[in-house]
């Protein structure tokens, strides 16, 4: 929630909006970030709270095509747009190519940065699917690691690059 | 007790009735500063006008006499507008080092220009231009040249219950070129010590027919540097010219002391920096030959 809570009694906002293809309807406040509104009004806590000002990347979602940090979108902004989560990408008990390969290279301790790598790097290959490693070092500049674990999460990204270009 | 509102008009008159109608109205655009400001309890308006739905804010129009670029075009956006990136370069790479992937998807030109930071990377590269900044209010249409739209930290030439609708650029005449380069201690995702915007137009015997030098971060608004023109008026960028740059860049310099860098620290590296941008705009100016 952003700001003071207490101004936001009389605000309330009805939001439709599609999210991972389904059409999804909610209320919320002003005060409330497209974050607070995954995670405690639709319980889709995949996306995490990490800053809260846009530097962490861990509440990463895909809006429209783009990706952005969901607690810097307001959730009545969303009005009519399409989100996607990381709760989208598994198709029924098969793995994202990317988190499978999370998986496979080890690319996670913690976790808390996980679901916003995996979307930031879900947006960052639709658009550059053969990337270099610097390139996709920057692709992935708004995401933080708290664990550090950085080498082994580009090592994932690549390789599931690669697995997605050959599976075209 | 009243509820922060939200408002999202879809005309330039809606907007500025809703700002006119509640005081301390604020404006929203990709919110990567606004909302940042409210979480940290900085501002605490009563009610936000999102101005993404009003269409003059969104588009781009490329004219034989004119560029205008809508106020809530994302860095992203203006990135993929092949266009604009060859007409103006330097402004764009200047939109697309405001930060992450996901700040770019959100954060948009106008934005950048009203918030109104010292060190904000777009604004020396959208003097540099020679741009317009027009401004909508209660009175009508008007329009600001860029170096005079900043005021000071945090306060830009908007009156109240005005906004940015767009920016109007030249279109840039044969043999010109722009850039913009910004030195930080990290190699991505840090604020400007120094940012230097400079555009430059050539005669056909190579020498400099206009120019305009930009800087950032080293006052308390980006400024606009009469010397460092005079400098290169006339000039074919030798090493003489580019003492002078260098020098008229240093002079106009009046930075703060922080721990990105010392006042000694950030003068020096206006200098250098302002030389090396001018290079690259002199280089695209010599392969545009229209
Ligand atoms: C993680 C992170 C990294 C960043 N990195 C950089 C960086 O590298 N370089 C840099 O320069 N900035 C950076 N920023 C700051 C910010 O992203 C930019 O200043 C951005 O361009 C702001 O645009 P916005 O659309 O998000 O503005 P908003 O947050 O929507 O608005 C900013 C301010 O301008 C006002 N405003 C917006 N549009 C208009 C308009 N059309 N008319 C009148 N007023 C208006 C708002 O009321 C508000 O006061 C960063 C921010 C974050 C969170």
């Amino acid at each position: 929630m952003l700001g003071r809570g207490h101004k936001n009694k009389m605000a309330k906002h009805s939001v439709t909006t599609t999210i991972n293809g389904d059409e999804t309807e909610f209320n919320c406040d002003t005060h409330n970030t497209l974050m607070d509104v995954l995670r405690s009004e639709l319980h889709m806590t995949g996306t995490k709270n990490g800053c809260g000002t846009g530097d962490c990347g861990a509440c990463t979602v895909i809006m429209n095509g783009r990706s952005v940090n969901s607690c810097l979108v307001l959730g009545v902004e969303v009005d009519g747009a399409e989100i996607e989560t990381v709760e989208g990408m598994a198709q029924g008990g098969t793995l994202h190519p990317l988190q499978q390969k999370f998986l496979d290279h080890a690319a996670l301790q913690c976790g808390i940065c996980t679901p916003g790598i995996i979307t930031q790097a879900k947006a960052f290959l639709e658009k550059n699917p053969d990337p270099t490693e610097t390139e996709l070092r920057f692709g992935l500049a708004g995401n933080l690691c708290r664990c550090t674990g950085y080498d082994k999460i580009i090592r994932a990204v690549l390789d599931a690059a690669a697995e997605m270009r050959a599976n075209k | 007790m009243a509820g922060l509102r939200y408002e999202a008009p879809n005309t330039v008159d809606a907007a500025i009735g809703l700002l006119s109608e509640v005081a301390g109205a604020k404006v929203l655009a990709g919110g990567t500063d606004l909302l940042v400001q409210i979480r940290e309890e900085m501002i605490d308006p009563d009610l936000i006008v999102d101005i993404k739905r009003i269409d003059e804010t969104r588009r781009i129009e490329i004219t034989p006499d004119y560029v205008k670029i809508g106020a809530a075009m994302t860095g992203a956006e203006l990135g993929e507008n092949e266009e604009l990136a060859a007409m103006w370069p330097g402004v764009i790479e200047a939109v697309e080092l405001i930060g992450s992937w996901q700040v770019q998807g959100r954060a948009t030109i106008g934005g950048n220009l009203c918030n109104a930071s010292p060190a904000a990377d777009s604004v020396p590269a959208i003097i540099a231009s020679g741009a317009k900044i027009v401004v909508a209010g209660p009175q009508g249409v008007r329009e600001i040249p860029a170096e005079e739209f900043p005021k000071a930290p945090g306060r830009t030439a908007l009156e109240a219950n005005e906004f940015v609708v767009s920016l109007v650029l030249p279109v840039p005449p044969k043999r010109s070129g722009d850039a913009y380069l910004r030195f930080i201690p990290r190699t991505e995702m840090d604020i400007a010590v120094v940012g230097a915007g400079v555009s430059v137009s050539l005669n056909e015997d190579g020498t400099c027919a206009s120019a305009r030098v930009a800087l950032g971060a080293v006052a308390p608004t980006a400024l606009l540097v009469k010397d460092a023109i005079d400098a290169l008026l006339g000039s074919k960028l030798d090493d003489v010219t580019l003492e002078k740059l260098d020098k008229a860049a240093r002079d106009a310099c009046n930075p703060i002391d922080d721990k990105r860098g010392t006042i000694e620290y950030r003068t020096k590296v206006a200098g250098v920096l302002v030389r090396r941008t001018a290079a690259i705009a002199w280089e695209r100016a010599q392969k545009q030959n229209g």
